[in-house]
């Protein structure tokens, strides 16, 4: 077999940087092995150490500006459970709209912005018919029993002449040098450009999103209304005009997701039907996810939540374990760090091991695939290989019989014609992601309203008091929740009053992991491999596959101590298994 | 300094910048940007936009877009009789190429840039200038993404800004940050990128002085675009992340004038980080009244009131947060009820930590951290918070 090793470096449209090298036999055009790196490190964790507690989520936080609200929430949350500090039914609820504003936030810029230029040929719109654009909304807009957002004959007109003026310049800017043409993209050029106008809206809505965000979090990214013990915005909570304002903009938000977004997934689900039936990008079949969003106040890994918690293997529904957190392990084999067995996380060793690249070649590095080959770890759950994301939470929570999920999900199966397996794919994980927002949107406002009759009924508390130095001289905590890509955990030891040690767990490294000790592929790589590329010389099929995920590199990679010393052993007795 | 000297200066009212330069300088400056003009005007358009049309196709009139044209040019602390120039220049914005590079980063700049709507037509200046490279929006992957970068460093070859997002490792040889197929280094790729930049723009506290990753102690050996690059005009729009009607502000500065706005000592623009957040804080009149939120949720926090015994860095940090705000103007940290956190000052994860208690000038994290950037008021601010009682809200620090 004829052989093409090709290297994708930098994978755009994604957070944070990432390689991925692929060997693709020449005659079949499929995709026979994959690998993924990071080749990007800064080394949070490390810094965090020795600070002061309650400034670990400002500082957190900064793993990334995509998904800012989560490493901030999740490291406060592991701080609280160290202090055994409960938050006041306030905070909850404002951290729970916060982060709910997050997730719409992050999933809609991930399709529209990251995403869509891989299943929508800008090209190809340029040819189509205003007039057939509107027909193509109110069709799956009648599929979807939805309104079609702003659909006339002049939005699409204006969109239409506005890339046409675009191409007809020599520059294409973030459009030029696309793959364009490509034979893998099938949607119509009514439907591109219906596809292109919604990627234009979705520029502004996604300003609402964010100033949903700042009107309870200061800005975004980063807001910065969280501390440790509470919320600090309660003069925005008590204001009924920010209140209004918020519902105002979170049903404008409702309406495009409801009208456009979902259009756009039943548009993909029935261009790309036989892809999704073969499961193309399906990848492990096997997902996880701790659980997310507090319904109540109580202590949050023994709350009921909006996204129950869960283990599936193999895609079996009728078997859902308990997640059990003791069960975590990291695998360093093919990662830059010394360690040779699996590892709990908190008793981890990370002595750097950097191999650099293996060989260089007209200009072309080539990663040390038999060896270690990126900064992420693999981390294992029960030594087994899983998936994190939208399409874990929508499958466990299914399979956990949760009546919201199950409607949300049934719905968009049975007008789409297609059964639950046929998620499995790299598409399936793209619509996962909107089914999601979509229940989002509809219980946001609930919370809303829950809040605002808690705080109208005379309950302004924003605030857990605490005695920082009783509680700081010796604890440990943890946070175990679901960020907008999947399961994130962050681990925190604390002694008199400074951090001991620190570690994030996150929804990429789980992901995005390279090979582990069987030398079994990660999501990514597993989802890859098998692809067929359209044109050998255009990886678009891959990065269709990969985008799907939602990469958030700058969040994956690990803690490494550069002075090769290995940090502190970290341990966390685990007695809840949520 | 005497107690009553540090008191006056604490609470005066003072902005710490004269904004009237006097008139000859802005006959002088706008001669200088008229000529510019008519220069930006005979270059070959990368675009055959045109403003007006453009805002006539999004729905925007004239009059919208002269609105906006007043409040930009009252935020670059240009006279009114500027308004015009500012107007002609924003036509001839398409002209202005820009590369963006993404190095130690979390792309929190960028989604800034995406939320950009201070003005609405924001979104529409984006759309006009040439954003040549741009990874976290552009199409293309690899090898395609590679050519584009180049096909834009040989077209615009001593023209195009170069915005750089994300720190820069120098530890261990520049291992923690490769880019492209050929495995090239984060050091080594933004040298090459600069050569023929016409200027360059560094967004973000990472960008800039080497943000959270240049904290102690410093893993990657992190630092800021200016400790690199040493023969370009640079400039630096610090904030965690930067303000996008900053960086707006700064390719319009270039746009009219062909030169990058007058700058401070760390090469901020004077437009923006001219006055102190304590300055201009909606909370500063609590301040001088001596009412102080003493704990999260309590009375005072209900009622608004200063943060500054919550730790608030607000009296030596130099930003226009408080005029400015954050996504379409709606709000800002210290009236989301939380103390500023200094973000945009250089050090500040190890110089103001920790972030809820008042930073005294003895206690910086990092004894090795450069603290000449100092200004004297940070020293005459930090000196007087020793005279207060830090034990009354400061939790066992």
């Amino acid at each position: 077999m004829a052989t093409k090793h090709i290297v994708i470096d930098p994978i755009t449209r994604i957070e944070g940087h990432m390689r991925i090298e692929v060997v693709v036999d020449e005659t079949t055009n499929e995709v026979v092995d994959a690998f993924c790196s990071s080749n990007m490190f800064r080394g949070i964790e490390t810094i965090l150490k020795d600070r002061d507690p309650r400034d670990c989520g400002l500082m957190a936080m900064r793993i990334c500006g995509v998904c800012t609200v989560t490493h901030y929430q999740r490291s406060i949350e592991a701080v609280e459970n160290a202090f055994n500090v409960q938050v006041p039914k306030n905070a909850r609820l404002m951290r729970n709209i916060i982060q709910g504003s997050l997730f719409m936030h992050d999933h809609l810029v991930h399709y529209y912005h990251l995403h869509s230029l891989d299943w929508v040929d800008v090209l190809s719109a340029l040819e189509a018919d205003p007039a057939d654009a509107v027909v193509e909304a109110q069709k799956w807009a009648d599929v979807a029993g939805e309104v079609p957002w702003n659909n006339d004959v002049a939005t699409y007109t204006d969109i239409k002449d506005k890339l046409t003026k675009f191409v007809a310049r020599r520059r294409l800017g973030i459009f030029g040098n696309g793959y364009w043409g490509n034979r893998s993209y099938k949607l119509t050029p009514a439907q591109n450009l219906l596809a292109m106008t919604h990627y234009f809206q979705a520029l502004e809505i996604q300003r609402d999103l964010g100033q949903m965000m700042a009107v309870f979090g200061g800005k975004d990214p980063h807001p910065q209304s969280f501390v440790v013990g509470g919320v600090t915005s309660i003069v925005n909570m008590k204001d009924p005009a920010k209140i209004e304002l918020f519902r105002t903009l979170a049903l404008r938000v409702r309406q495009f997701l409801k009208g456009a977004y979902m259009l756009d997934m039943y548009m993909l689900a029935d261009a790309y039907k036989d892809e999704m039936l073969a499961g193309v990008g399906g990848g492990l079949k096997s997902f996880l996810v701790y659980g997310g969003f507090p319904l109540e106040d109580v202590p949050i890994e023994s709350a009921r939540k909006l996204f129950p918690g869960g283990v599936v293997y193999n895609g079996d529904l009728n078997n859902v374990i308990d997640f059990d957190s003791t069960l975590v392990t990291e695998d360093a084999t093919h990662a830059w760090y010394a360690a040779t067995t699996p590892e709990h996380p908190y008793e981890g060793t990370t002595t750097p091991e950097y191999t650099d690249f293996k060989l260089i070649e007209n200009g072309v590095a080539y990663l040390d695939t038999d060896g270690k080959y990126s900064w992420i770890k693999s981390p294992l759950y029960d030594d087994k290989r899983v998936e994190v994301g939208p399409l874990a939470r929508m499958v466990v929570g299914y399979a956990r019989g949760d009546t919201l999920i199950k409607q949300y999900v049934d719905n968009f199966l049975s007008r789409a014609n297609m059964s639950l397996e046929n998620l499995y794919s790299s598409t399936g994980r793209t619509i996962a992601r909107a089914i999601e927002s979509e229940l989002i949107a509809d219980v946001i406002t609930d919370w809303l309203d829950e809040l605002d009759t808690n705080i109208q009924g005379g309950d302004t508390t924003s605030w857990t008091k605490f005695d920082f130095a009783n509680v700081s001289a010796n604890a440990q905590g943890r946070g175990l929740e679901e960020a907008p890509r999947g399961a994130l955990g962050h681990w925190v030891k604390i002694a008199n009053g400074k951090v001991l040690n620190y570690q994030a767990v996150v929804p990429s490294t789980w992901n995005a992991g390279p090979r582990d000790h069987l030398g079994r592929l990660g999501a990514y790589e597993e989802s890859i491999k098998g692809l067929v590329l359209s044109n050998i010389d255009e990886p678009l099929e891959i990065l269709r596959t990969v985008h799907s995920f939602d990469p958030c590199i700058a969040c994956a990679v690990h803690v490494i101590n550069t002075q090769g010393k290995e940090l502190s052993s970290f341990k966390v007795s685990a007695t809840c298994t949520a | 300094m005497k107690y009553e000297t540090q008191k006056s200066l604490l609470f005066s009212k003072e902005s710490q910048l004269n904004t009237n330069k006097g008139e000859v300088f802005y006959k002088n400056l706008y001669r200088h940007c008229e000529d510019r003009l008519i220069k930006l005007r005979k270059k070959v358009s990368f675009s055959d936009e045109d403003v007006t049309t453009v805002l006539a196709e999004e729905g925007y009139e004239r009059r919208d877009f002269m609105k906006w044209v007043s409040a930009t040019t009252a935020a670059l602390m240009l006279p009114a009789f500027f308004e015009p120039l500012v107007a002609q220049t924003i036509e001839v914005l398409n002209r202005v190429p820009v590369i963006w590079v993404n190095l130690q980063d979390c792309a929190g700049n960028s989604e800034a840039l995406l939320r950009a709507d201070g003005p609405t037509v924001d979104e529409l200046i984006l759309d006009i200038i040439s954003l040549e490279f741009h990874e976290l929006l552009m199409a293309p992957s690899g090898e395609a993404a590679e050519i584009q970068l180049e096909d834009a460093m040989t077209t615009f070859k001593g023209e195009y800004l170069l915005f750089v997002e994300g720190s820069i490792p120098t530890a261990d040889g520049g291992i923690y940050g490769t880019i492209g197929t050929s495995g090239e280094k984060y050091v080594d790729h933004i040298k090459r990128v600069a050569v023929d930049a016409a200027g360059i723009v560094a967004v973000g506290t990472c960008a800039t002085y080497g943000g959270v990753s240049a904290a102690y102690p410093n893993p990657t050996g992190a630092c800021g675009v200016m400790d690199i690059i040493k023969d370009k005009p640079i400039v630096n729009i610090p904030a965690c992340p930067a303000n996008p009607a900053n960086m707006l502000g700064v390719i319009l500065m270039y746009a009219m004038t062909g030169e990058l706005p007058e700058l401070d000592t760390l090469l901020r623009p004077k437009f923006a980080f001219g006055t102190r957040i304590h300055d201009t804080c909606e909370r500063r009149v609590h301040f001088d009244a001596g009412e102080y939120v003493e704990e999260w949720g309590d009375a005072a926090a209900q009622a608004g009131h200063c943060l500054y015994k919550m730790g608030c860095k607000g009296p030596m940090t130099f930003n226009n947060c408080p005029t400015v705000k954050f996504n379409r103007g709606e709000s800002w940290p210290v009236a989301a009820g939380h103390g500023c956190i200094g973000c945009s000052e250089p050090g500040f994860f190890d110089k103001f930590n920790h972030f809820e208690a008042p930073t005294p000038y003895d206690k910086t994290y990092n004894p090795a951290a450069d603290l000449t950037t100092i200004t004297e008021g940070v020293v005459v601010l930090t000196a007087f918070s020793q005279f207060l009682n830090k034990e009354e809200y400061n939790n066992g620090n």
